[in-house]
């Protein structure tokens, strides 16, 4: 789970271009939005593709995304227990 | 229509160099991709906006050269009025390759949002709180006597109190920004052959 989380905060930030946020910069339970990482609608679709791609994940109900994305931490469950690649 | 205006600051973006009036104020390497000189010139205004580096490279260096062009000016009614030769093509044909291998369609909304030419008005109108009038015209050639009768149509409309004007053209690494502000008070007339004149240089 760990490296699953390091993996993650650095798909992040290369995905989403966060010029000057380094992976240790990001902890597990940080809030990605709001007052967090500061992440916006946009980064969001990003966020779903990313699942979709690295983890054959997709997200069909946007509902769900509100749960997942609060955190690294909540993002690294959801891929372990849903992945399919 | 007939009014009095005049062309107050002028800046320049091409070749890795800005230059705002006769000034060169940031030189890159000569030869350096756009996305290095970009992200130089941006961390050498020492701002803190980590949009930028979300933006495409058209809107990044309309951004530069809104940005160098309104340090210490007045941005209360200030219009926007932009013109290019290829639109959005760049990103557009980005956003093509990734939906080109139908096995493998991941397009990313990021590229995706910047497929329309005119969201470099929206970027720099969000950076200083802009909520006035913009357009955005693709033209063969920058299209100085339309666009100076455009700027002036917003000034003694009073849709305006002073317009940025200009040129931002990017294609896969050949770039050019020639952007100018049009205010009711100056020293050189704003005319078609003042307007030609910047793009000369």
């Amino acid at each position: 789970m760990a490296e699953l989380k390091e993996e993650l905060k650095g798909k992040i930030i290369e995905v989403l271009n966060l010029e000057d946020v380094a992976v240790e910069d990001i902890q597990d339970d940080d809030a990605l939005f709001g007052d967090g990482l500061g992440l916006d609608s946009i980064d969001a679709l990003e966020l779903i593709v990313l699942m979709d791609k690295e983890y054959g994940i997709k997200l069909s109900d946007p509902k769900q995304g509100k749960s997942i994305f609060q955190s690294v931490q909540t993002m690294a469950d959801y891929i372990a227990a849903n992945r399919t690649k | 229509m007939h009014t009095t205006s005049f062309i107050t600051k002028t800046v320049h973006v091409h070749d890795a160099s800005i230059k705002v009036g006769d000034q060169v104020v940031y030189e890159g390497e000569k030869d350096e991709p756009f996305a290095i000189f970009a992200k130089q010139a941006f961390k050498y205004l020492e701002v803190d906006y980590p949009k930028f580096y979300k933006m495409d490279a058209l809107s990044k260096m309309a951004f530069l050269g809104a940005e160098y062009i309104l340090q210490s000016e007045e941005k209360e009614g200030l219009a926007l009025v932009l013109a290019n030769r290829s639109g959005s093509l760049d990103t557009d044909v980005r956003h093509q390759q990734s939906i080109q291998d139908t096995t493998n369609i991941f397009p990313s909304p990021a590229t995706f949002v910047y497929t329309l030419s005119n969201i470099c008005l929206g970027e720099i109108s969000i950076r200083h709180q802009l909520q006035t009038e913009n357009a955005f015209f693709v033209f063969e050639e920058y299209p100085a006597d339309f666009m100076q009768k455009y700027a002036d149509y917003l000034l003694v409309s009073a849709k305006a109190k002073r317009v940025l004007c200009g040129w931002v053209e990017y294609f896969q690494e050949k770039y050019r920004a020639v952007l100018y502000l049009v205010d009711q008070n100056g020293q050189k007339p704003h005319t078609t052959e003042n307007i030609n004149e910047l793009f000369e240089s």
